[in-house]
């Protein structure tokens, strides 16, 4: 129809609607560049005071007014690390029981627990890691009913440093003091964190997989491991790498549940054991009382460095997602 | 035939999927364990103080979460009116104009990594643009991080909800003449009803737990506020203060917020998937 043919109230109307909501999306773009604009103008100081000798400084002294921020960034990879390491077998085998072996009547009411996992507040994993989980890997726990121990966890920790001390490298990541908190704790917390997004990923993309392809495998005789290792991963494999780049965007960011279990220390990270930091758990603890503008910049500057690590990590999972979502479409 | 060869396939399938059936376990297992913890500390913490005193002071006895309770439903509201309406009308930019043109897919892309970026630093971000102009931490500042956090939830599920409604519905009314704002309020904004208001649900249920954006925008406040403009009270920064603190009054008072706060953020995430299924059945 001609746009000509309809009343003008209509075309007003029309227009004002479009304009709207182009705008709305257009707030997005400029979300993103507000945001990266505006880090850049609140760290200008520390950026033009330290230069790029500022990521790879490991001091921190508000009072001699000297920061780096290579303490933080490695607690971050480190705990981020730890994370992916528990997290991305665990949510392969979630994945897999969800959409191969789990009765058809048990998958859904599986999978919301699942993602309730995910639904829990950050804080909450941090408070429940702080009373909860690191007094256990510190000293283990008895198990009771009613008055009897029926058996005891051991301490964790003293136990792998024993267990692992005459192993050369291997020993040396464990040796360190039982405190409960610390690097090991936090990358173990942000591993249950992180399970859910990589899990509900892994499981969407494996359940695209047409049938006829798996079909093919079992009728050659390939036992369903067979049939998930050698068929449905590699026709996968963008989608699941990119499932497993979004947990580790989500790992690197993650603030609270970090800052109530990492141990918030500025000294050398000498074992997985020894508390440390990250730049969330930094930015958590230390902003609201920042007073100094370069303590400020230094601050935000970090914020910044967190930002673009995520951003490039996030794009990086998308776009592997988008190349599956495309293969996808040539496929069938 | 090659009987050990078969033998071998069967053991290493049957090993593998046992294993995938423990880490189903042990998903479950730390799903338990946490809200086993969240009730067996909670439930004796919560009794109807919590709701008719204010935070104490350091070393006080009694007191409750009232303000803090009140603060968050404050900014939980001020975030989901302020970034609700964005994220639905980007969410109807992108389904039903987005055919054509580089911003529809651009802002696709961004707001999916708005959708997983780090809390803190959206925070952060508020702190520089708002908060350091005013010159103080506010209830404003606080709506003002989280509605950011509800843009992208909101955003993404009216895109895809809005996709779902089948074209000829679309075609039906534009058969009759409507003009194309009238199509999209009136057919498929209305027939994707209930999956927007997941999105809603999910947004809300996101931010209600959400401590890192709050720590340099609202802040906290130990006495009851209803000044938007001032510092306020919220649930995830009494628990990180009190938590964090060695009195044993506090830390109760924490491990009622915690409780508070998962229930509310799991009956939400629960309703929203309620209601999903029962508009797609």
């Amino acid at each position: 129809m001609p746009e000509k043919a309809r009343p003008p109230r209509f075309q007003l109307a029309d227009a004002v609607f479009f304009n709207l909501t182009r705008g709305a999306a257009f707030l997005v773009l400029a979300l993103l560049t507000g945001i990266i604009l505006s880090l850049v103008h609140g760290s200008w100081d520390s950026i033009t005071h330290f230069g790029y000798k500022f990521i790879f400084s490991s001091s921190w002294d508000p009072v001699a007014e000297e920061f780096g921020a290579w303490r933080p960034i490695q607690g971050t990879l480190i705990t981020s690390f730890i994370a992916l390491l528990i997290a991305v077998p665990v949510s392969f085998g979630i994945a897999l029981f969800l959409t191969e072996l789990a009765p058809a009547w048990l998958r859904r009411p599986l999978g919301i627990a699942i993602e309730l996992l995910a639904g829990i507040p950050s804080i909450i994993y941090g408070i429940w890691g702080l009373f909860v989980v690191a007094p256990i890997l510190m000293d283990g726990l008895p198990i009771k009913l009613g008055e009897n121990v029926l058996f005891t966890i051991p301490p964790i920790q003293p136990w792998l440093t024993e267990a692992t001390s005459g192993i050369p490298l291997i020993g040396k990541l464990f040796d360190g003091p039982p405190f409960g908190i610390g690097m090991f704790t936090a990358g173990l917390i942000l591993a249950i964190m992180i399970i859910p997004y990589i899990a509900s990923v892994m499981r969407d993309v494996f359940e695209i997989v047409p049938a006829m392809l798996k079909e093919s495998a079992y009728g050659l005789g390939a036992t369903t491991w067979e049939v998930v290792w050698n068929v449905v991963l590699p026709y996968t494999r963008s989608g699941v790498i990119g499932g497993i780049m979004l947990g580790l965007g989500r790992a690197l960011g993650e603030t609270m549940a970090v800052t109530f279990v990492i141990g918030n220390s500025y000294d050398a990270i000498e074992s997985l054991f020894h508390p440390g930091n990250s730049i969330a758990s930094i930015l958590a603890n230390e902003f609201a009382e920042a007073s100094a503008a370069l303590h400020y910049g230094a601050l935000i500057e970090m914020g910044l460095i967190l930002f673009l690590i995520t951003f490039v990590v996030l794009s990086c999972s998308k776009l592997l997602l988008l190349r599956l979502q495309k293969g996808d479409g040539s496929h069938s | 035939m090659n009987q050990s060869l078969y033998l071998r396939r069967r053991l290493i399938n049957g090993f593998n999927l046992t294993m995938s059936t423990l880490t189903m376990l042990f998903g479950l297992f730390w799903l338990s364990w946490i809200l086993f913890t969240l009730f067996s500390n909670g439930l004796s913490a919560i009794n109807l103080d919590v709701f008719l005193h204010d935070t104490p002071a350091p070393d006080s006895e009694g007191g409750g979460l009232r303000n803090a309770i009140f603060g968050s439903l404050m900014m939980a509201a001020g975030g989901t009116a302020i970034g609700t309406p964005i994220g639905i009308m980007a969410g109807i930019y992108l389904a039903e104009y987005g055919q054509r043109g580089w911003l529809a897919p651009t802002a696709r892309f961004i707001n999916d990594i708005l959708l997983s970026a780090p809390s803190i630093v959206i925070g952060l971000f508020v702190w520089i643009a708002y908060v350091q102009h005013v010159g103080h931490f506010s209830a404003w500042a606080g709506s003002f991080a989280l509605a950011l956090l509800v843009i992208p939830v909101v955003l993404r599920t009216t895109e895809n909800m809005l996709r779902l409604v089948p074209h000829s519905m679309r075609e039906a009314a534009y058969a009759l003449g409507a003009p194309r704002w009238k199509v999209v309020t009136a057919v498929t904004l209305r027939a994707s009803k209930a999956g927007v208001l997941t999105g809603i649900l999910l947004a809300v249920s996101r931010i209600s737990g959400e401590t890192a954006p709050l720590l340099f925008t609202a802040l906290n406040n130990q006495f009851f506020s209803a000044d938007m403009n001032a510092p306020m009270a919220n649930l995830p920064v009494v628990i990180f203060r009190f938590a964090m603190s060695p009195h044993d009054n506090w830390i109760k008072l924490a491990w009622a917020a915690a409780l508070i706060v998962t229930l509310a953020v799991l009956a939400l995430n629960i309703i929203a998937r309620v209601l999903l299924k029962k508009d797609q059945a």
